[in-house]
């Protein structure tokens, strides 16, 4: 992996908060079209990884270089946005008040984003089109003009995917998609990143490890704010260090 | 509050000492009346002045306080000029016995009528006293009026010792005499002698402001804290609270002020039912009265509206101010304007610290009380099981939740302990100023700012607030004035925010936005 | 918006028939009543009554605006007076200038600066001899601060309870400043004894039916540019940047600038208001844009309804009007009034009086579908 061909290039990076290394000397790259997968256990760092990538958290040290030579240290959440960064929280993270048709609206990629522009101008038909697709991609296309507040959980955090889609990011960063989806739902989501990883390049932090098998081209393994090991899944499950840290607590847990 | 009670009892017992400023006593008789002195007074309204003067002067000399009475006697009888005559030789004799007295206040204030009479005669007198004087102030003020006097004499060396002496001494009082000699120097047809003096005066004139300057420093420093200390004890409890439930009460100062009338009210009872000697203890037993009153208020203020308001505070500042309209219309209708608390004698006076460095017992209270508090605090924090709880629910609530802390449990006596502080603030100032409706009011703004400033989930925040903006509100003072001094610790805290949007000590982590 | 119109919800376009009752009301019919009929008429409505109305009517201007940040964008803002007394004092040092040797001490100076012994106008009076310059300065100087203000608190972030605190500092270090004598601006009587307003006699009940007009029309103008603002996207990033300040920045918005764009707007409409107030009351005073008055406005809008600008209006409105009534009658039942109030609008009636209208009208339209029903089995 050249770091010209990466999409994000992460070296050195530690953050610290107060004394506890939530990441240690982390090093994390990301192709271009590629749909990452990153687990570890409770801790090891997976949240704060996606925070220092879309710049909500400074770390002490290291270098993030988005794209070609952009460094994103030092800059603040909204330009990273601007780049062509995505992300979807972990808890959906919509606008409960408005509709879903609003808050799609809100997301749409746009020349500017400013507040006069915002306030005249109205959106096109090219830019409506968008939307309705994207309502039907999310399957929410009878629910525009629902409150977004009323949805269920799983809509929610479909909408936010939807909106995350909207911006058109070259990089979509989304954390625990499925965390409280049936079943028949997380397949649906697998699909959609699926889908969605032909045309941007995404990192998903998941626990669920069916969903990981459905999706996961190649795992990373975070643990202890470090990564220890990386790889396509069948590598990674056979890694001696992850079945001890990681797998074996989830056959616990199945148990 | 055991604890509190004991440590109370201790401070009585530290500032006991001081409850001697009582009025002055005659002193008791010591030497009979000589036969010469009985001669004195019988010629004391004699018609020739230059016996009636030597007659004073051997009063002056010999006579001693018994014979006040029998002066007042003299001075009944005679005329106007006779008796414009007495009444110094009376205030003399009075002051030189009361130079005696084992009370301190009063042997100084004595030394201080003599130094200002004008009587060279008194100068032996305070030299003697000063040196048998054991009480550090005393003995300064009786060598700085001998100094006084001195400076009054028509021997120019006498004047340069006194010159040196006063300006040893630092002494302010001497300042306006030494400018005489100054200003004496200056004229045209000074003598060598006078201008000789004047160089002294100057050069003492110059060594006793620059000790005024420091010791103006130094007051101010201390009152600087003494506001912080105000400050502080208000604020604690309203971070505690914030910290834990994310809540601004903005009914605080009207707990300070239910805390205050709470004061008010035991010394009123004491007045009423309790025998003379009693009343003094009555601002001890004040303090849980107090604590528990404001504590019972703040109990009902969160289970009737706190309590359906959380994950919204700025609906709970709304609400929260509402009900301190409430309280403060109640306590204007109930009480009316202008109630006063009557300090307990052992808190009223003085310490002096140094030459010109006076600091008030009360403030020296209010001091001691915000150490006592934020240790009580520390030590319920981080010794009890609800401290426990309270830091467990202050940093995680679900998980807290999860494993059985009744967190509602835990935030009403939380909030009800931070009531509890609030109104021992307003018993502490009750010593401070009036009580009134109002009270909460004048400082809760401030304390609103040490708690922003401060930050949430560390005391040590609030404590380095509350220095920092007691200290600079009273460093800017001086030279702005209050008004001005206010704007500007506004703008600087609005800068400060800038650096640190969530104040001195903010969560860090994965939980600082949720 | 045009084949995806029928999606969105709210979109309706013309102001309500709501609004045309509420402008011929107040814009034509009140002083009707107030001319017309003669003053024994029951139908009269008196100088005094009109012109207490004007207030309040300046009063609904500036509730807008706070509605706008308070209940649109979820920022409290506990300053408002100040920006209110900002834009009163600029109109109030207009009127006083136009005073001129009609004063007390028949000097050109303002009384009080007689009084204080001020030789000389300071300098920062001088401009506001013109009209205007002072109709310019009233909305200018608040918004200008507002600016400052708010550019230093939105970019650093402060937020919820800390912006709440900071303007509650802003209103009391505003008060003490506007007290001091040393300022020029009145001390604690403030600025009064107008006499006239480009010529005409404040006095006189024709001015102050004009200003009345020109206060309603005024605030028809200001809830017609903020409905507009809130129904445009931007509107809609306001109540996002309530909703989840976090996923309006990572939408590419800078939550920032929307908060300065709204809270300087704000504080224009509330020097607005300001300006409106001073000739029709006819004092300014320090004791009017304090803690207590700011913390007022807010519950003003959160009696009417927060979140509707219609309900900023009719809150702005009631309390004051409750207020005039009952201070008249029960002067220290108010604080009690007044204190009960924030708290059961908090707890009990969070949509205000908009709710409880919206509540009653609910209730009507359910239960006439029902009676529909029953007509139908029966025929």
């Amino acid at each position: 992996m050249s770091e010209r061909g990466s999409i994000i290039y992460l070296e050195g990076v530690t953050v610290d908060y107060d004394g506890f290394k939530a990441l240690n000397n982390l090093n994390f790259i990301v192709n271009y079209n590629e749909l990452r997968v990153v687990i570890g256990p409770n801790g090891a760092g997976k949240t704060t990884l996606l925070d220092v990538i879309c710049g909500k958290t400074k770390p002490a040290s290291g270098r993030v270089i988005f794209g070609k030579d952009t460094e994103l240290i030092g800059k603040r959440e909204d330009e990273i946005v601007k780049l062509g960064i995505g992300r979807k929280f972990q808890a959906p993270s919509i606008y409960a008040n408005l509709t879903v048709w609003e808050n799609l609206d809100l997301s749409v990629k746009r020349v500017s984003k400013g507040v006069l522009h915002t306030m005249l101008k109205t959106s096109t038909h090219e830019e409506q089109a968008r939307i309705g697709e994207t309502l039907e991609v999310i399957g929410l296309k009878d629910y525009a003009p629902t409150r977004a507040g009323s949805l269920s959980h799983g809509q929610k955090q479909w909408l936010e995917i939807g909106m995350v889609i909207l911006q058109d990011p070259s990089l979509l960063l989304v954390d625990e998609p499925v965390a409280g989806m049936t079943d028949r739902e997380t397949e649906q989501t697998g699909i959609l990143l699926q889908s969605l990883a032909a045309k941007h390049a995404i990192v998903v932090i998941e626990h669920d490890m069916e969903f990981v098998r459905q999706i996961a081209r190649i795992v990373t393994v975070l643990h202890e704010g470090t990564v220890i090991c990386e790889g396509p899944v069948e590598k990674v499950q056979a890694d001696a260090r992850v079945r001890e840290i990681y797998l074996g607590r989830q056959k616990v847990a199945h148990a | 509050m055991k604890k509190s009670c004991r440590f109370l009892l201790l401070l009585l017992g530290l500032l006991h000492p001081v409850n001697d400023c009582a009025i002055a006593e005659e002193p008791q008789a010591s030497v009979s009346t000589g036969a010469s002195v009985e001669r004195a007074l019988a010629q004391l309204t004699s018609e020739d002045e230059a016996m009636r003067e030597a007659a004073l002067r051997t009063i002056i000399e010999q006579g001693d306080v018994n014979l006040i009475p029998r002066l007042d006697e003299i001075r009944a009888n005679a005329d106007r000029s006779i008796r414009q005559v007495i009444k110094p030789v009376m205030d003399l004799l009075k002051n030189r016995a009361n130079l005696e007295s084992p009370k301190n206040d009063v042997r100084r204030s004595a030394a201080t009528d003599l130094g200002t009479s004008g009587k060279q005669v008194a100068v032996p007198w305070l030299e003697r006293a000063a040196g048998k004087e054991t009480n550090k102030w005393v003995r300064y003020t009786m060598e700085e009026s001998a100094a006084l006097l001195k400076l009054a004499t028509d021997d120019p060396s006498t004047k340069l010792a006194a010159a040196e002496k006063l300006a040893e001494l630092s002494s302010q009082n001497g300042v306006p005499a030494l400018r005489e000699l100054v200003k004496a120097g200056e004229s045209p047809d000074a003598t060598d002698v006078q201008q000789g003096l004047a160089k002294a005066a100057a050069s003492a004139i110059e060594r006793i402001e620059t000790w005024a300057a420091w010791s103006n420093a130094i007051e101010t420093i201390f009152r600087g804290i003494s506001l912080s200390s105000i400050l502080l004890i208000m604020s604690v409890g309203l971070a505690i609270v914030f910290g834990l439930m994310g809540v601004i009460n903005m009914a605080h100062g009207e707990l300070m002020m239910v805390g205050a009338y709470g004061t008010f009210v035991t010394q009123e009872l004491f007045k009423t039912f309790l025998p003379a000697p009693m009343f003094d203890y009555y601002f001890a037993f004040a303090m849980p009265v107090a604590f528990l009153l404001a504590a019972g208020c703040g109990f009902l203020l969160e289970a009737t509206v706190i309590r359906f308001l959380y994950g919204r505070p700025l609906e709970t500042m709304l609400a929260t101010w509402g009900v301190s309209l409430v309280l403060m219309q109640a306590a204007r209708v109930y009480f009316g304007d202008l109630t006063a608390v009557v300090a307990p004698a052992w808190l009223s006076g003085g310490q002096q610290a140094m030459v010109g460095v006076y600091l008030p017992n009360n403030r020296l209270f209010v001091i001691a009380l915000s150490v006592f508090c934020v240790l009580a605090i520390y030590a319920i924090l981080f010794r009890s099981s609800l401290g426990l709880r309270v830091r467990a629910v202050t940093q995680n609530r679900n998980m807290s939740a999860c494993l059985g802390i009744p967190t509602r449990r835990v935030d009403a006596y939380t909030f009800a302990f931070g009531s509890g502080l609030a109104g021992i603030a307003g018993w502490a100032l009750t010593l401070i100023g009036n009580v009134e409706p109002g009270l909460g009011q004048n400082y809760i703004v401030d304390s609103f700012m040490v708690v922003v400033t401060g930050g949430v989930g560390k005391l040590a925040g609030t404590i380095v607030a509350s220095l920092g903006i007691g200290g600079l509100n009273k460093l800017l003072e001086p030279s702005l004035g209050a008004v001005y001094g206010k704007v500007c610790i506004l703008v600087l805290v609005i800068l400060f925010l800038q650096w640190r949007p969530s104040g001195l000590f903010a969560i860090k982590g994965r939980h600082a936005d949720s | 918006m045009t084949e995806n119109h029928d999606i969105q919800p709210h979109a309706q376009r013309d102001v309500g028939l709501a609004f045309w009752v509420t402008g011929f009301v107040l814009l034509i019919l009140m002083p009707l009543l107030n001319v017309i009929p003669p003053e024994d008429s029951w139908l009269h409505l008196s100088d005094f009554s009109l012109n207490r109305f004007g207030k309040f009517l300046a009063f609904a201007i500036l509730a807008i605006g706070l509605d706008l940040i308070w209940g649109y964008t979820g920022i409290l803002s506990l300053g408002q007076g100040v920006f209110f007394g900002l834009g009163a004092y600029c109109m109030g040092m207009h009127l006083m200038l136009t005073i001129g040797k009609e004063s007390v001490y028949g000097s050109e100076l303002p009384d009080f600066m007689v009084w204080n012994q001020v030789k000389e106008l300071p300098f920062f009076w001088k401009p506001f001899y013109s009209f205007p310059l002072a109709l310019f300065g009233a909305i200018l100087v608040p918004t200008l601060f507002a600016l400052v203000f708010g550019f230093l608190a939105f970019r650093s972030r402060i937020k919820g309870v800390y912006f709440a605190i900071i303007t509650q500092a802003l209103a009391l270090v505003a008060w003490l400043v506007f007290n001091r004598n040393e300022t020029n601006l009145g001390g604690t009587n403030g600025l009064t004894d107008f006499k006239q307003l480009l010529g005409f006699r404040l006095s006189e009940p024709g001015t102050q039916r004009a200003l009345y007009v020109v206060t309603v029309l005024c605030l028809g103008g200001a809830y017609l540019l903020c409905r507009w603002i809130i129904r445009s996207r931007a509107g809609k990033v306001l109540i996002a940047v309530r909703d989840s300040e976090q996923r309006v920045v990572f939408s590419g918005y800078t939550p920032a600038n929307y908060k300065l764009f709204v809270f300087v707007t704000a504080a224009a409409l509330a020097g607005l208001a300001g300006m409106l107030y001073v000739p029709q009351v006819g004092i300014i005073t320090p004791a009017q844009i304090g803690v207590l008055p700011s913390l007022e406005m807010v519950i003003w809008v959160a009696v009417g309804g927060r979140g509707t600008l219609a309900g900023a209006v009719l809150g702005a409105v009631s309390v004051n009007l409750g207020r005039s009534v009952l201070t008249n009658y029960f002067p220290e039942l108010w604080p009690f009034i007044l204190g009960g109030l924030f708290v059961a609008v908090v707890l009990l009636f969070p949509d205000g009086l908009i709710g409880i209208l919206r509540n009653l009208k609910e209730q009507v339209r359910v239960r006439k579908p029902v009676v529909v029903a029953e007509g139908e089995t029966l025929t």
